[in-house]
């Protein structure tokens, strides 16, 4: 069956897009990063409050962009929050395309993806020393995730 | 080689002549292609060129003493007398196989750039240009301690010609334009350049790639010193281009690769190189899209210059009509009797990439992004536009197809 793209930009997507969940700043935030996705030139912050149990507290974004990759960061943004580090750990690109419910197309999987590719580098930055040897998230993300399969 | 004669034609008539304009898209929807800036499609004639190639008498050029070798290497060098004759140069050894524009421009940066510039001098390009007529002149001027000057555009996206007249002086060794903005589809003075360099000294490199399937180009009049241009923006197959140079600067200058085919003698220690064009064709050509090249070029100009800068011309208007219409809609650039056949634009509240994701849906290739002009975004403060770019083959339902498509997107994304 052939995709339906308007199912891309379903309410689900289109809510998150127009109210956004926690947009904006943290006033002391535990970590923060800023990143483009060159093609589009979409810009993403992310910021974590993380206690000192390891639990993020807080999670909230800023940005610039398509409504993918801004409603992708919101959902992300809610998803995080009261998650320890730990457990984002183990949350792969496939979980977070899960989130988002609808089927993107390998280019517009850099979009959906800016949010989580933050995420995955702050997490990584928690623990350091305990990822010497493990493979740097950037290095795993550049490759497109099928999920043209997803019913 | 020369494709039948076709005393007049039409979109409708000639759509016949691209085997992928009748293919059906993964979704079941007709191709709309409007993305011909970026690529254009192939036609028949050129697809079975390239095959003709690889069926019947593939070797490699200039080297075989066989038959096979005899034969491809007249192949090969009948397009570059095509390519001379098409650009006006005049002598095919002034013709110079690359994979593309970006690599033609590389060649001049490193070849010519490094031996001709020296520290202080300066490289005047525009603000409209493609990083392909950028990057190698930033590279080149960071090792020389040259400078990099931009010649600003106006609001309306033409080059500022009054600002031109003060950034030219002694220190200008080259002017390095477009002739078409591959965004704003301003058509640019290349007369008036040629003017200015000659004025001043300086060298003219024109980047040709945007207005090559659509316009005549001529490096005698006005006379330019290199011309870059790629063979699958002009319903060639891709992994070929060309660079023009007047023969003493080429012969003045370094060659950019080195290895084989480019050498005279090769000794332990030094070499010595060929005459032009080997001399800047180091290793094995692309040999197929090479001889494709020339019959794409014998495609376009059997269609005729006048015809298709008609045809194209009708639908950029149309284009500009439609679209004008929609609310929230914003083209850039000149007016469309001023322009080539591409109109970039951006609509109200509705990233480009969401909007060519959703006209996608109907079928209908375009571009959203920056059009690798990140320094032409900055000076019109955008992040991104959406374009649509026409070709021969367009007709006036796939524009209004288009316009119908943007206003389903603009529903989709709940702005009306």
């Amino acid at each position: 069956m052939s995709t339906q793209l308007d199912d891309l930009y379903n309410d689900h997507i289109l809510d998150h897009f127009e109210c956004p969940y926690h947009k904006g700043a943290i006033d002391h935030p535990s970590c923060s990063r800023t990143e483009k996705n060159p093609l589009c030139g979409d810009v993403v912050t992310l910021q974590l409050q993380i206690n000192p149990e390891g639990k993020v507290e807080n999670a909230y974004f800023d940005g610039k962009g398509c409504a993918i990759s801004q409603a992708a960061a919101s959902i992300l943004c809610e998803h995080v929050e009261g998650k320890s580090v730990d457990e984002l750990e183990k949350f792969q690109a496939r979980d977070m395309l899960d989130l988002l419910k609808v089927p993107l197309t390998a280019s517009r999987q850099k979009c959906g993806l800016l949010g989580f590719r933050l995420l995955k580098t702050l997490i990584y930055e928690q623990h350091p020393e305990e990822n010497e040897h493990s493979v740097s998230p950037s290095d795993t993300l550049n490759t497109p995730v099928s999920n043209t399969d997803n019913e | 080689m020369t494709a039948t004669l076709r005393p007049t034609w039409t979109a409708e008539t000639i759509r016949r002549d691209f085997p992928i304009l009748e293919k059906r898209l993964p979704n079941g929807q007709p191709l709309v292609y409007l993305d011909n800036a970026a690529t254009s499609q192939k036609p028949q004639v050129v697809i079975n060129a390239v095959r003709d190639c690889y069926e019947t008498y593939y070797s490699n050029v200039h080297r075989g003493v066989h038959q096979l070798g005899d034969r491809v290497t007249e192949e090969l060098e009948g397009s570059r007398a095509k390519i001379q004759k098409f650009v006006g140069a005049n002598e095919p050894e002034e013709i110079i196989f690359t994979s593309g524009t970006t690599m033609s421009i590389n060649l001049v940066a490193n070849g010519w750039g490094r031996r001709f510039l020296s520290e202080g001098d300066e490289v005047l390009v525009t603000e409209m240009e493609h990083h392909a007529n950028l990057v190698p002149w930033q590279q080149i001027v960071r090792e020389k301690n040259a400078r990099l000057r931009y010649i600003p555009i106006t609001a309306e996206g033409r080059l500022d010609k009054e600002q031109l007249e003060s950034l030219i002086g002694p220190r200008t060794k080259m002017i390095a334009v477009t002739t078409m903005s591959n965004v704003l589809g301003t058509i640019n003075d290349i007369h008036a350049l040629s003017e200015a360099a000659s004025s001043c000294g300086a060298r003219l490199l024109v980047d040709a790639a945007q207005s090559v399937a659509h316009m005549p180009t001529n490096v005698l009049s006005p006379r330019v010193d290199f011309l870059a241009f790629s063979g699958h923006k002009i319903y060639g197959p891709s992994g070929i281009g060309v660079l023009y140079g007047r023969r003493e600067l080429l012969e003045a200058m370094d060659p950019f690769l080195c290895g084989g085919n480019m050498i005279s003698e090769v000794h332990r220690d030094e070499s010595t190189w060929g005459e032009l064009p080997a001399k800047f064709e180091a290793g094995t050509l692309p040999i197929a899209p090479a001889i494709g090249l020339g019959t794409a070029i014998d495609y376009v100009q059997q269609l005729g210059w006048q015809e298709i800068h008609d045809v194209e011309t009708t639908l950029t208007r149309r284009a500009w009509d439609v679209l004008t219409e929609i609310p929230g809609l914003h083209i850039v650039g000149p007016p469309a009797d001023e322009r080539g056949s591409i109109i970039s634009f951006t609509v109200d509240r509705l990233h480009p990439h969401d909007l060519a994701t959703l006209v996608d849906q109907k079928g209908v290739a375009i571009r959203a992004g920056h059009h690798c002009t990140m320094p032409l975004h900055d000076v019109l403060q955008m992040i991104a536009t959406a374009r649509a770019s026409f070709a021969v083959y367009n007709t006036l339902e796939e524009v209004d197809i288009l316009a119908d498509a943007i206003r389903h997107a603009r529903k989709v994304m709940r702005l009306s």
